[in-house]
């Protein structure tokens, strides 16, 4: 039962526009202002003008450049002219004219030679201008991607991410070095030649300036209907893309359910959509060149006919005529190159947007950020790690609310114990303590300091966090641990992967600890990325760890053997723990049950069995059936 | 080459109209100058008409006198422009058919035969890279047949003509060309030959980049919970610059290009100017002859460099070509092709499963057998748990009911009959898998279920639901069954997502129900009632469960333990807690502590 092509374009055109969230329980929350069409273009050509206005004086240097190169093209042309009347030039001895010959062909190497640096130069120092500023443009915006909040993270998809720094960028770069200089460029060489032709022939020029209307008028015409197609074109491009994706990543689903036919089928209608828009786009965009450089020929028809008729009648020079046709096809040629340029320049600015849009975002602490007394006095004497919740309540967004009046409080050293059904909302609570998100009432403190008067990385360099899903980097494993604190040393770091009995299956890679490991550990097991990301906490000296389903793919014997390793990393420290296997809890100082966003039950193992209520039905649900 | 005829031959017209088209261009664009010439000496100079061409004279006869004959040349310049305007939308036109209609055959193509891979398929290539061979590569082929449509006659054309013309107008100085044009081909050889390594580079480099920001951001929640946002920035800073060194190395080399050619363009003129001086003094070459010429190599010596151009927009198609091809020539492993019409209507009657002595390795020439001579067999209607650590084969074993993979040795029989001697088709539609990684599409959570069963009512699908514990939370969203999952359905909980996938694979009333892992995060009772769903409404279906919770297998009919690929026991939970070492041991660290010493 293939889908129609409408609901195809909507969810495949929604799926790559606006993309998918993270983890925790939250639903997606849609960012505004992501559509193609730029928006505020001036403002935008602004702040990009900022990158490149850094290099003043290299583009006052290139502008000399281009003066220069674009005058000694134009001179070039110019004087073959009076070479050609003093060589025809009869009535002067033979070897004189050779002479002069000489002299003007010297000159016109000079003059070409001049050129041909000049225009070297300028290539190349606006190469060199166009490259730092978009390596200026990835660099900031990488800077402020690490400032921003999770809540970003969970609305932005990794690929809409990725894309602002390669497409996005490149066409930027691409505005900056190529059409930017053809602009400049094609403005000099236009007003020039304008000059030269006043110079010629002021009839003439009427007859090209007449000219001008209509190959604007048809420039405007074709560009318009090519942008048009080519936002349509892109929004198909889109839905393919984005089923292509979803499809090949789901492929295995697909042969289980047999469910190949249908796909081709939905594939077939998207790609045959693609196919009507995608001609209409590359027509248009095709047909821009052909239009307006033929236009130029029949103002070069024009302009040789009225100049032949000038010349019977006015008495106009020969030599004029054919000098001021080839002016005219000089003339119109920036204007095509110009309009040719139009769709990258729509490129350029559209991608300047979206990743203005992404530098515009709040980030995490504004700069006017200072941590209040407290706070001060707090990182003097160091967190010791008592942890109190009071009536926290929270939601990743307004209408839907996840945690509803927590109160809890962990004494410094404790064990605290979260359970509950997924979506419960115990990854919630632990991503609160250490800010991924900021409550929005209730307070949470830390050694009775609000953590919101903490600074951030203060806060999270006490807490250490394994998280449910594994995540390592591409590097060593050795990079790899120390990742936790970077000033650890070697001997450090393999205590810390005994600790995490990670230690036995290093010494098993190839490598050891200077194995590499590429693609987010593709090499190893998910239980051997778990003992990593353990070993990785375990370096870390914070008084707050939190353990998020930290031993789920760890299977139940290696689990055992890890046990008194995770005593010792839970030792003196302050431990959220979150597991599905209730024996993990079990021996925790106080285990919350959590349902719907409330603590329903609390208490010791032993309290909460005597209790008989949800905890005890969750324990005995197992040893029921044992 | 004559792989990708298939995709040319269906559009030959267009593939041949486009360059034709263009051609129109070329010629007017050659004659255009000649019709000026002829205003300038016939017209307004007056010279002697007959030295003219035949066609010159004619025009000249009909309009009688200089001015009008001024007028008639005019207007068949502005007709041959219109011409060539003509030739020009032309070309545009069907080089944009052949383009896009070769590319979306291709896409088609390749698309369809991703689909018929195989698992072994899908695993040698990432999903990453058969993504971007799909979209980018695509992409580039179809950019460059446009391209290649316009320029392929029009840069040999211009080249062509201008030699003729040059020759036509100056023999001696055509000797010139004999020396320049070499120069400028060995030139461009070496351009390109230096400039495609520094873009491999910088392909590499731009790779780097993008790994190190998706690295990040996909680990953002490591980065700042151990506050390293400064190291970060530091590795990507020195990737970044490292990319932009790469850019300058390989753009330096295409900003060097213009200016070389240009001078060497110069160079040229500046010699047919002495030697064409020379013979102009010498009264062997006339004025317009020698601007004329001067035209003709201006225009050779563009298009030699407008071919080289081509050479590097060439090599990069090409390597998206060979990335293309990789896909279209990959070998199918598994495939209905050598079914017998029998077999192909064979359907999955029972269910009984039995493996003999099967063995299997990833990769043909490894040394480790992910399974080893594994035996055993299963009766319809029993309910089978497989336990063991991670990366002993349990995945793989189940894998082969379904001719997810093939065994390297032995057979897999289902009713007695080997699964090879079943269409897949038939093999799957009997068999309901849930994988290990669950995935669910964008769409709504009915629309989901429906993969399972495409004409289900509505009944059905809450049915199914129900029994995979799924319909109270379903029924509990605002939009109940239609509530939209995003890409990967995201927006449910673990829990929730391996439960509608349950149900997904309930709603085929498969014969055979394989569970991989798939209730790891589904909370103990209620993975209980599930099973116990299973029980009462697929009694005569065969069940495999993969688990690693004791509790998940404990009620099994048969208890199967895996160790690095072999079978270290089998029975029912009694009697492997009494002989089998293994499950014991994973048995007493899942139980009480207490009970366990």
């Amino acid at each position: 039962m293939a889908r129609s092509l409408e609901e195809l374009q909507k969810r495949y055109n929604k799926a790559a526009a606006a993309p998918k969230r993270g983890m925790g329980g939250g639903r997606r929350r849609r960012v505004p202002g992501e559509k193609g069409k730029p928006k505020d273009t001036k403002k935008t050509i602004k702040r990009l003008w900022a990158y490149v206005a850094k290099y003043k004086w290299k583009l006052v240097v290139v502008l000399i450049c281009m003066l220069f190169s674009t005058s000694s093209a134009l001179l070039g042309s110019y004087i073959m002219r009076p070479i050609i009347n003093t060589v025809a030039d009869s009535s002067t001895p033979a070897e004189e004219r050779l002479l002069s010959l000489a002299k003007t062909i010297g000159l016109m190497m000079m003059i070409y030679g001049i050129g041909v640096i000049a225009s070297y130069l300028q290539q190349r120092i606006m190469m060199k201008v166009s490259l730092s500023a978009s390596e200026a443009l990835r660099n900031d915006l990488f800077n402020k991607l690490q400032s921003l909040p999770i809540r970003f993270f969970d609305s932005e998809s990794t690929g809409g991410i990725m894309s602002r720094f390669t497409n996005d960028i490149d066409n930027i770069d691409m505005m900056m070095h190529s059409t930017l200089t053809q602009l400049v460029s094609g403005t000099i060489s236009l007003i020039g030649t304008f000059c030269f032709m006043i110079y010629t022939s002021r009839w003439l020029t009427l007859v090209t300036v007449a000219f001008i209307p209509l190959l604007l008028k048809g420039g405007s015409f074709i560009a318009k209907r090519s942008s048009k197609y080519y936002v349509s074109q892109q929004s198909a491009l889109g839905a393919i893309n984005g089923y292509i994706e979803e499809m090949v990543s789901g492929q295995k689903v697909i042969k289980v359910f047999n469910h190949e036919e249908d796909c081709i089928e939905e594939f077939d209608k998207l790609n045959a959509d693609m196919r009507g828009k995608q001609l209409g786009a590359q027509f248009f965009g095709g047909i821009m060149g052909p239009v307006l450089g033929n236009t130029t020929q029949i103002c070069y028809a024009v302009t040789a006919g009225v100049g032949g008729l000038l010349c019977l009648f006015k008495g106009f020079d020969v030599g004029g005529v054919s000098v001021f046709a080839g002016y005219s096809r000089e003339f119109s040629r920036p204007i095509n190159s110009l309009s040719q340029q139009t769709s990258t320049i729509f490129a350029a600015l559209a991608g300047a947007e979206r990743v203005f849009n992404i530098m515009d975002r709040e980030p995490e602490d504004d700069e006017s950020f200072t941590e209040s007394d407290n706070a001060k006095a707090l990182r003097s004497k160091g967190i010791e790690g008592r942890v109190e919740l009071k009536d926290v309540t929270f939601g990743y967004n307004p209408e839907k609310t996840i945690l509803k009046h927590i109160n809890l409080t962990a004494e410094p050293g404790k064990k605290v114990a979260f359970v509950g059904s997924t979506g419960a909302g115990k990854t919630t609570i632990t991503n609160l303590i250490n800010r991924f998100y900021d409550i929005e009432s209730g307070s949470i403190t830390v050694d009775g300091v609000d953590i919101r008067e903490i600074s951030r990385p203060y806060l999270r360099e006490n807490t250490a966090m394994v998280l449910q899903d594994t995540h390592l980097f591409t590097g060593t494993v050795m990079e790899n641990i120390r990742y936790g604190r970077p000033d650890a040393t070697d001997e450090e770091v393999i205590e810390a992967a005994k600790t995490a009995s990670a230690h036995s299956f290093i010494m098993r890679l190839s490598e050891g600890y200077n194995t590499v490991l590429e693609g987010d550990g593709a090499n190893l097991s998910q239980g051997q990325r778990q003992l990593l990301n353990i070993a990785r906490a375990a370096i870390s000296k914070a008084p707050i760890l939190i353990l998020d389903e930290a031993t789920s793919s760890v299977d139940t014997r290696t689990e055992k053997h890890i046990e008194h390793g995770m005593d010792r990393l839970m030792k003196n420290r302050t431990t959220f723990v979150i597991a599905h296997r209730l024996s993990t809890v079990r021996n925790a100082d106080a285990i919350m049950v959590l349902e719907h966003g409330e603590i329903i039950e609390r208490g010791t193992h032993d309290e909460l069995l005597e209790m008989k209520g949800r905890y005890y039905e969750l324990y005995t649900g197992k040893v029921e059936l044992d | 080459m004559k792989k990708w005829m298939k995709y040319v031959k269906p559009y030959a017209a267009y593939f041949i109209l486009g360059p034709l088209c263009m051609i129109v261009e070329v010629i007017g664009e050659v004659i255009m100058p000649k019709f000026l010439a002829n205003i300038i000496d016939y017209g307004a100079s007056g010279e002697d008409i007959s030295k003219a061409s035949a066609v010159i004279r004619k025009i000249y006869e009909i309009a009688g006198d200089r001015s009008p004959f001024i007028i008639a040349v005019m207007c068949a310049m502005i007709i041959t422009a219109l011409l060539m305007m003509i030739g020009g939308v032309g070309g545009a036109w069907y080089g944009a058919k052949a383009s896009v209609n070769f590319a979306a055959d291709l896409r088609s193509d390749v698309f369809r035969k991703v689909q018929k891979f195989s698992f072994a398929n899908i695993d040698k290539f990432s999903t990453g890279s058969l993504v971007t061979r799909l979209t980018n590569d695509i992409t580039q082929m179809q950019n460059f047949i446009n391209m290649l449509l316009r320029m392929c006659l029009r840069a040999p054309g211009m080249l062509i003509g201008g030699v003729i013309m040059a020759i036509l107008v100056s023999p001696t100085l055509t000797t010139i060309l004999l020396i320049s044009v070499p120069i400028v081909v060995v030139g461009a050889v070496l351009f390109i030959k230096k400039a495609l390594p520094r873009f491999t580079e910088q392909q590499a480099k731009i790779d780097a980049v993008n790994s190190t920001v998706q690295e990040n951001v996909t680990n953002i929640r490591v980065v700042k919970s151990f506050v390293r946002e400064a190291f970060e920035k530091s590795k990507f800073g020195k990737a970044n610059s490292e990319l932009k060194m790469s850019a300058t190395r390989a753009m330096s080399i295409i900003i060097a290009l213009i200016p070389a050619a240009t001078l060497g363009m110069n160079i040229v003129i500046m010699a047919i100017f002495w030697f064409g001086g020379k013979m102009l003094i010498n009264g062997t070459m006339t004025t317009g002859n020698l601007t004329a010429f001067v035209t003709y190599i201006i225009q050779i010596l563009s298009s030699l460099v407008m071919v080289a151009g081509m050479f590097i927009f060439m090599s990069r198609a090409f390597a998206s070509a060979r990335r293309i091809r990789e896909v279209l020539d990959e070998e199918i492993d598994i495939n209905d092709d050598n079914i017998s019409e029998k077999d192909s209507k064979r359907a999955v009657q029972q269910g009984n499963i039995e493996f003999r002595n099967v063995s299997f390795r990833y990769y043909k020439d490894s040394k480790e057998k992910v399974l080893d001579d594994i035996s055993f067999s299963i009766e319809a209607g029993k309910t089978v748990g497989i336990i063991g650590s991670t990366g002993s084969g349990k995945t793989t074993l189940v894998s082969m009911i379904a001719r997810l993979y093939d065994p390297d040795e032995g057979q897999v029989l289902i009713d007695g009959i080997d699964v090879k001697n079943y269409s897949l088709y038939n093999l799957r539609e009997g068999v309901g898998f849930v994988l290990q990684k669950n995935i669910l599409f964008s769409g709504t959570i009915e629309d989901n279920l429906r993969w399972g069963n495409q004409d289900a009512s509505m009944k059905e699908i809450r049915k199914s639901a129900a029994f995979a514990q799924a319909d109270t939370f379903i029924t509990d969203f605002n939009e109940g069954y239609e509530t939209v999952l995003d890409q990967g359905g995201t927006n449910v909980s673990g829990g929730q997502k391996q439960r509608i996938c349950i149900a997904r694979a309930l709603l085929k009333k498969p014969k055979i129900l394989v569970l991989d892992d798939s209730t790891s995060a589904v909370d103990t009772a209620t993975e209980a009632r599930i099973r116990e769903a299973f029980a009462d409404e697929l009694k005569d279906s065969t069940k495999i469960i993969i688990a690693q919770r004791i509790s998940s297998v404990k009620d099994a009919d048969l208890i199967i333990v895996m160790n690095d690929g072999k079978i270290t026991g089998m029975g029912t939970h009694d009697e492997m807690l009494e002989k089998n070492e293994d499950y014991s041991e994973i048995y007493y660290s899942q139980v009480d502590r207490k009970e366990a010493i």
